[in-house]
């Protein structure tokens, strides 16, 4: 028993990475007022494009470089036809995820074939942090990047968006863009710069699946991780640290069925149950944070000046 | 002070000049066209002669022609269903999941009506798969109406949930027992919709998509629910002003939707696989945002957007084969066409102008 529970928690901050590291991306966007539908896309071309650089590079470095610098381009693009074209956010965000996906998929083929096992790599290992520990030991064992996603990214978003300059432009842009204006601020300079950190961070939440966890890429790898992410944004209510937890959650009740389907029990249940309960949950959590929600007050809406 | 502006800006115009209109579609295809070049030379491949396979060679044989019609049927299908949510401002991004709820019922009646004559079971067929669907629709609906949670995020969540239940039905009780593939048995003779021309893969559903468009142009033109509809989209507070009841028009086109989505299931189950597969929908539903989007929201374009769809899916395989270029890219250049277009669309209504 002790050792299922610690391994969960190990596993727990493993598989919550990629949705926080992807959901505070879309905390920046959202803050700024842009509903960032492209997350799914980005998050599945920064996975395969840090793949295929640290493939052909051999650098893992360069590779999270690449997808991190494609997550902010991509981020940016949004910015495009949201903050200059000022269009549908939804419609415009879901393009780009099937660009990104499709473009994905194209370049897979192109470089790796239609070959039947997924092509693999040297994937980072986790640190060995207190490895004689039974139970600190496996708990503390992770990898790298996950711990500079919750010392670092998740308190820095939270300092840069609360206590900054930068931050108050940030939020000020989501709720009264035209008040931001009026104080010489350029409104369309703030939510493309939004965009940009939201996109990297989001890439980079793909590129830990296929750099880190997997060291591979499989068509499969992000499925609808992106979606999970925006939904714990919203249940989180637009704070880092909520939206944090939020992700620990999902990270726990997956961690939980892959626990349980490794164990090989035979539950009277499908395992796929497992699978969509954090679906369900965010859902049943949006409707119960449904009334307290505190959309940023120009979401959706694109600014233009009269 | 202001430092340094761009030099250009866009002036809004109510009337967009009037070579304009004519010239978009033409700028969005070369657009598009000169987007896509620059993959297909990276896959080592001539773009004039790809667009041929792409674009003529589909055209130019009977049997690939109907194939296009093929592709087109499950498109028109959600396209129309997209074009009902979304002309009320309801932003249905759940079609891929309530296609699937339509296919699940599909795949059960094919089995139980198996007995019943075409002419019963087919109409039954289609009764079920849009009940299916417009009962999946009817979560996110109900959440939207009821307790304004968005819909966008809650049909997103949907389309998950869904897979994750189709995957525990094909891994559960409808795993072949044979060969031990994860798809449902085979449904009976009598409720696989008949083909329109034999020995093609055009089948019954062709028509069914056909009649949605109809119905779609009839509902949004010709009736005082259509004008209701196009008015809770225009703006909810104008219209509530103006007497309409936003909820109950934005429910019931938010079920319309759901169960056209769900019909598409049911035409790809009965029309194409005759089973419950994993992957039964290449993105047709998220793929009908784009039709409905580039088609206007009105049912000629979306007709005409389904078309040049199955065209481009169609040709995809084609370049694929002859030339080795990844099929991918029929994905690639929709995505494409609908960001080009979402831009070119803005072009009509805003002018560039000088600074001065």
């Amino acid at each position: 028993m002790e050792v299922f529970i610690v391994n969960l928690i190990a596993a727990t901050f493993r598989v919550s990475t990629p949705i926080v590291l992807a959901a505070i991306g879309e905390t920046y966007s959202e803050r700024a007022g842009i509903l960032n539908l492209g997350i799914e896309g980005i998050m599945y071309f920064g996975a395969f494009v840090g793949f295929l650089t640290a493939d052909k590079s051999g650098s893992l470095w360069l590779g999270l470089l690449v997808a991190i610098l494609s997550g902010i381009l991509f981020g940016l693009l949004m910015g495009l036809f949201t903050v200059t074209l000022g269009v549908n956010q939804h419609v415009s965000g879901l393009g780009i995820t099937l660009l990104l996906s499709g473009l994905t998929l194209f370049a897979f083929r192109l470089f790796y074939g239609g070959r039947s096992t997924p092509p693999s790599i040297p994937s980072f290992q986790t640190l060995k942090i207190l490895p004689d520990n039974p139970i600190l030991g496996p708990i503390l064992s992770q990898y790298w990047l996950t711990y500079v996603t919750f010392l670092v990214i998740v308190p820095l978003a939270w300092w840069i968006l609360y206590r900054t300059n930068f931050g108050l432009k940030i939020r000020s842009v989501g709720e009264n863009p035209e008040a931001v204006d009026a104080a010489g601020i350029s409104v369309p300079a703030v939510r493309y710069a939004a965009l940009a950190i939201g996109g990297g961070l989001m890439a980079a939440g793909g590129a830990f699946l296929s750099l880190f966890q997997l060291g591979a890429f499989t068509h499969g790898i992000i499925s609808g991780r992106g979606w999970v992410a925006i939904a714990i944004v919203i249940f989180g209510n637009w704070h880092p640290i909520r939206v944090m937890l939020g992700g620990l959650i999902f990270g726990g009740t997956f961690a939980l069925q892959l626990r349980l389907q490794a164990m090989g029990l035979q539950l009277p249940i499908p395992y796929e149950t497992f699978l969509a309960l954090p679906y369900v949950v965010t859902i049943i959590a949006l409707v119960i944070a449904g009334r307290n929600a505190s959309y940023p007050a120009a979401l959706l809406k694109p600014y233009r000046r009269e | 002070m202001e430092a340094k502006r761009f030099p250009y800006q866009l002036i809004k115009t109510d009337t967009p000049p009037f070579w304009m209109r004519p010239l978009i579609p033409v700028l969005i295809l070369l657009t598009t066209f000169l987007i896509t070049a620059g993959l297909i030379l990276t896959a080592r491949a001539n773009p004039f002669q790809a667009y041929y396979y792409f674009l003529i060679s589909p055209l130019s044989s009977q049997v690939s022609f109907l194939e296009v019609l093929v592709k087109a049927t499950p498109l028109m299908l959600t396209g129309v269903a997209v074009t009902f949510a979304f002309a009320t401002g309801y932003y249905n991004i759940g079609a891929e999941g309530q296609l699937y709820a339509g296919a699940i019922a599909a795949a059960w009646l094919g089995i139980v009506l198996g007995g019943l004559p075409p002419l019963i079971a087919l109409p039954l067929m289609i009764i079920g798969g849009f009940l299916a669907g417009m009962a999946w629709a009817l979560i996110p609906a109900l959440l939207k109406v009821r307790l304004a949670v968005d819909e966008v995020v809650t049909t997103l969540l949907m389309n998950s949930i869904m897979a994750y239940i189709v995957s525990a039905i094909l891994n559960g009780p409808w795993r072949d027992p044979t060969s031990g593939w994860p798809q449902s048995p085979e449904i009976a003779e009598s409720t696989m919709f008949f083909k329109l021309i034999p020995r093609s893969r055009l089948h019954f559903g062709f028509i069914v998509g056909l009649i949605a468009i109809a119905v779609l142009w009839f509902v949004l033109t010709q009736t005082s629910f259509g004008l209701k509809m196009r008015a809770v989209g225009l703006g909810k507070p104008a219209a509530q002003f103006a007497g309409i009841s936003v909820g109950r028009t934005t429910l019931i086109a938010a079920l319309i939707s759901g169960g056209i989505a769900g019909i598409a299931g049911v035409s790809e189950v009965a029309g194409i696989q005759y089973h419950l597969i994993g992957d039964l929908s290449a993105n047709y539903g998220y793929t009908g945002v784009i039709i409905a989007t580039l088609g206007g929201l009105n049912a000629i374009g979306v007709f005409v957007a389904s078309l040049f769809f199955g065209l481009i899916d169609t040709g995809a395989q084609t370049v694929s084969r002859a030339m080795g270029v990844p099929v991918y890219l029929g994905q690639v250049t929709q995505a494409v066409m609908l960001l080009v277009a979402l831009g070119m669309y803005l072009l009509q209504r805003y002018r560039i102008v000088r600074r001065v």
